[in-house]
């Protein structure tokens, strides 16, 4: 009998020495190079560069609403092709790729003791083929008509029809082939994301041991996984529908007084579709923004994060629970009340997990050694950000209150407070956290701190004012508000005033990336481990850590991430790979 | 304040049943013991193109089930005319009997590969690929027929013009699946039959090592998409 147990499958007992490509070139090393922490420099400048087209296009809006027709090159068309694209770059090109292309390629094989992802090459057409999406993206602002102006969430049958910027034009084929590569390239590096968490690690680090900063990534990893296929689909069936005159999303419609060729489809379809995708978008950007803010209040107030376990299983249930409450976008599609009742009930349940994290955030913080630098600044600012926009979610996943509020400026406010504020105070702290990491070199204190007061500040003096504007009936997606009889003096004042503010919080952006120039070469010398953070990516030999991450052996773990002010050590930080002898542990079997 | 060095060298028996699920997932390094990076790395695509799928046949059956025309009939649409009598769906299950056979044929390579029979593993791979060919060559009969009788994706004479652009999309898209799996079988073949498994040739692009595992990678692949087409089968042709 002959053997054929996949004897050469069996993987060693211990993840020693993977297959590293080393780089013989300048080019393999620094352009086509298959280094995850390359692949993430890559991923956050790409996204950083085209986060900066969409902040751009929020700057022209603002002009537009708070100083109507005084700029007369911002048309109608041109306002609803900012808005789409400023929505669509910053939900999908800038915070999805950020999030799990830049800080899970860095992060991921550094903190869970590996030497790189496993599939490097993989990993590095992830990239590629982002950018190539990237580029598809901002060729539809040089192709006739312009980008589309469908809104972010394309809806049929507008997002193809004559009257919307790009719908017969270039824009909308762009736009959703653009999505098309966005995702296929997204799925190469998130199947390297999960694979590596899964199999990849170290000795002795088990799941419950791993940094919340890696639970969040991961676990948005698997949703995108799951999400994006609705997306991809929905992008496919309105490309036909577009392109080839088939009738999945497209009813019987007639355009300027003409019957249309299209017959029998359903627009809400689309709207499912979408929305499958939406909503836990909503998570793949929340949920690693949830794992990194645990870390950064965890190491800047020297105390372990309060009830690790919950703060894992809250990750993994919203995660879960973010798939069953996509109907509650869709109140006002006219859908079945039952359905509404359902959805505003799961949707309600989500505060459960949410409020766990937010309680055992604020109970890390009780009575530890609360050092106010500049990532804690932003960790906190998220705290009572993300507070504020979850406690306007409660309002709007209600449906007799959404009814009324949904298409106004309040949803704006909400959904930028939640999801386009909170998230961003993240990136910021978590730049400000692990950029000594990227390159030896602290960024400029008094830059960070003016960054910091205005873009927080600056933000609430932005989205505040906005829910009031909601409130009082001022709807969204209106190029012109100024002839609306709702609209008080006062109201016109108070979209004058957002708008000053919001090129105020652009202008700290631009502090913020000269910053970021400026410190590579003239930053304080940082050391290996600034702020004594206990974590695997701080232990690495070099700084910048070098290819291959750790030295010739890869660290063994002996305990959790967040032994920190242990009673009985030498210092208030114990790192991961310190054994037992070194000092004793908190962590909760 | 316990010191846990988790599997840390010692070997605990496994558990069985839950247990040993939840023994695995609370140990360190791997969450599936004994599942190497590229079969653990296939099984979650093959999840998330699950999702692909489902979103494709679930769009399909919303379209069939909300249309007001009548759907055309695939017994009839799909028959063919044999020896002067129609013969419904002779050809798709044609189609479905070759595919599933290919199933078989790679079943077979993989088991040859693990015994290191490069000759027979590398003949039953290109076996597969050719029923993997054929069965894209008689779709590519079928949409010239239907093509031919005036299915179009926008409309056909017989009823709801979302038959045709279902039709043409998911088949085409599970044909597309088929015809990649084609090709990297080809290729995984040749590497079979050169012996790069044995001698530790490193892959062009990727510059690593292959396994004969390989094999049994591109069969998981292989046998979800024909799992797939039974699913297409049954509801787009059987309902």
């Amino acid at each position: 009998m002959v053997d054929i147990t996949p004897a050469d499958g069996i993987p060693p007992a211990e993840v020693a020495e993977v297959e590293l490509y080393h780089p013989h070139s300048w080019w393999t090393k620094y352009v086509f190079s298959q280094d995850a922490k390359v692949i993430a420099i890559q991923y956050s400048a790409t996204a950083t560069g085209i986060g900066l087209v969409a902040l751009v296009l929020s700057w022209l809006m603002r002009l537009q609403l708070g100083f109507p027709g005084t700029f007369d090159f911002i048309t109608p068309e041109a306002y609803y092709q900012f808005i789409t694209m400023h929505g669509m770059i910053m939900v999908i090109y800038l915070l999805t790729a950020l999030f799990l292309g830049g800080f899970g390629n860095y992060l991921i094989p550094l903190m869970v003791g590996a030497r790189d992802m496993v599939f490097p090459y993989v990993n590095m057409l992830s990239y590629w083929i982002y950018l190539l999406a990237v580029l598809v993206l901002v060729s539809s602002f040089f192709a006739p008509g312009g980008p589309t102006g469908a809104g972010w969430t394309l809806y049929p049958p507008q997002a193809i029809m004559s009257g919307t910027p790009g719908g017969q034009d270039w824009g909308i084929i762009l736009m959703l082939s653009s999505l098309i590569l966005f995702i296929i390239g997204f799925t190469m590096g998130g199947l390297n994301y999960v694979v590596t968490v899964l199999q990849g690690r170290t000795r002795g680090m088990t799941m419950m041991r791993l940094p919340l900063t890696v639970w969040g990534i991961f676990t948005a990893t698997v949703m995108a996984l799951l999400a994006f296929p609705a997306l991809f689909v929905a992008c496919v069936m309105m490309l036909l529908d577009r392109a080839l005159g088939t009738s999945f999303f497209m009813p019987a419609i007639s355009e300027m007084g003409e019957q249309l060729q299209h017959n029998g489809g359903s627009p809400i379809l689309f709207q499912h579709l979408f929305w499958f995708f939406g909503h836990p978008e909503v998570y793949i950007v929340a949920l690693p923004a949830f794992g990194i803010v645990s870390d950064l209040i965890s190491t800047h107030a020297r105390k372990n994060i309060f009830g690790y376990r919950m703060m894992v299983w809250a990750i993994v249930g919203i995660g879960a629970l973010s798939f069953v409450v996509w109907a509650h976008h869709m109140y006002v599609s006219g859908m079945d009340p039952y359905f509404g009742f359902f959805f505003a009930t799961t949707t309600l349940i989500i505060a459960v997990p949410t409020a766990i994290k937010v309680y055992n955030w604020v109970l890390t913080l009780w009575r530890g050694d609360i050092h106010l630098t500049i990532p804690m600044l932003f960790a906190l600012a998220f705290i009572v950000t993300f507070v504020n926009g979850g406690l306007t979610g409660l309002f709007l996943g209600n449906v007799v209150v959404d009814v009324p509020l949904s298409d106004t400026m309040f949803v704006v406010a909400h959904f930028h407070m939640v999801m386009g504020v909170a998230p961003i105070l993240v990136v910021f702290g978590a730049i400000y956290h692990w950029y000594p990491k990227v390159t030896g070199r602290m960024l400029n204190e008094t830059l960070g701190r003016f960054h910091f007061w205005v873009t927080f500040l600056g933000a609430y003096l932005i989205f505040f004012p906005m829910h009031y504007l909601g409130l009082m009936g001022v709807p969204r997606r209106y190029a012109e508000l100024t002839d609306m009889t709702i609209m008080t003096e006062s109201a016109h004042h108070l979209n004058s005033f957002i708008s000053i503010m919001a090129f105020i919080v652009g202008f700290a952006q631009m502090v913020f990336l000269f910053n970021l120039i400026w410190s590579i070469r003239h930053g304080r010398e940082a050391g290996g481990n600034p702020w004594r953070a206990t974590t695997l990516e701080w232990q690495t030999p070099q700084t910048p850590p070098a290819h291959g991450n750790f030295g010739k052996d890869l660290p063994i773990v002996y305990r959790w991430a967040y032994d920190y002010s242990v009673p009985g050590a030498k210092e208030d930080f114990i790192p991961q790979n310190m054994p037992g002898s070194f000092g004793p542990s908190r962590e909760q079997a | 304040m316990a010191e846990t060095l988790t599997h840390i060298g010692k070997t605990e028996p496994r558990p069985s049943g839950w247990q040993g699920i939840a023994a695995d997932w609370s140990s360190d390094q791997r969450a599936f013991k004994n599942v190497s990076w590229g079969k653990a790395m296939m099984w979650i695509f093959l999840l998330s193109d699950t999702f692909i799928f489902g979103c494709f046949l679930l769009s399909y059956m919303t379209a069939r089930m909300s249309t007001r025309v009548p759907w055309p009939n695939p017994s009839e649409v799909f028959a063919l005319r044999i020896g002067g009598s129609d013969i419904p769906l002779i050809l798709i299950a044609i189609m479905t009997f070759v595919l599933i056979s290919s199933s078989g044929t790679m079943a077979m390579a993989v088991n040859f590969g693990y015994r290191r029979d490069r000759r027979k593993t590398a003949i039953l791979m290109l076996l597969t690929a050719a029923l993997g060919a054929t069965f894209v060559g008689m779709q590519a009969f079928e949409w010239t027929k239907l093509i031919t009788e005036g299915v179009r994706p926008w409309g056909n004479p017989w009823g709801a013009a979302q038959f045709g652009s279902s039709f043409f999309m998911i088949t085409g898209f599970h044909g597309t699946h088929v015809t990649i799996g084609v090709i990297f079988l080809i290729i995984v073949a040749r590497k079979v039959w050169r012996g790069d498994f044995d001698t530790g040739r490193r892959g062009f692009f990727t510059s690593r090592t292959g396994r004969y595992e390989n094999v049994e990678i591109m069969g998981l692949y292989w046998h979800f998409v024909d799992l797939v087409w039974v699913f297409i089968f049954a509801f787009f042709y059987l309902w």
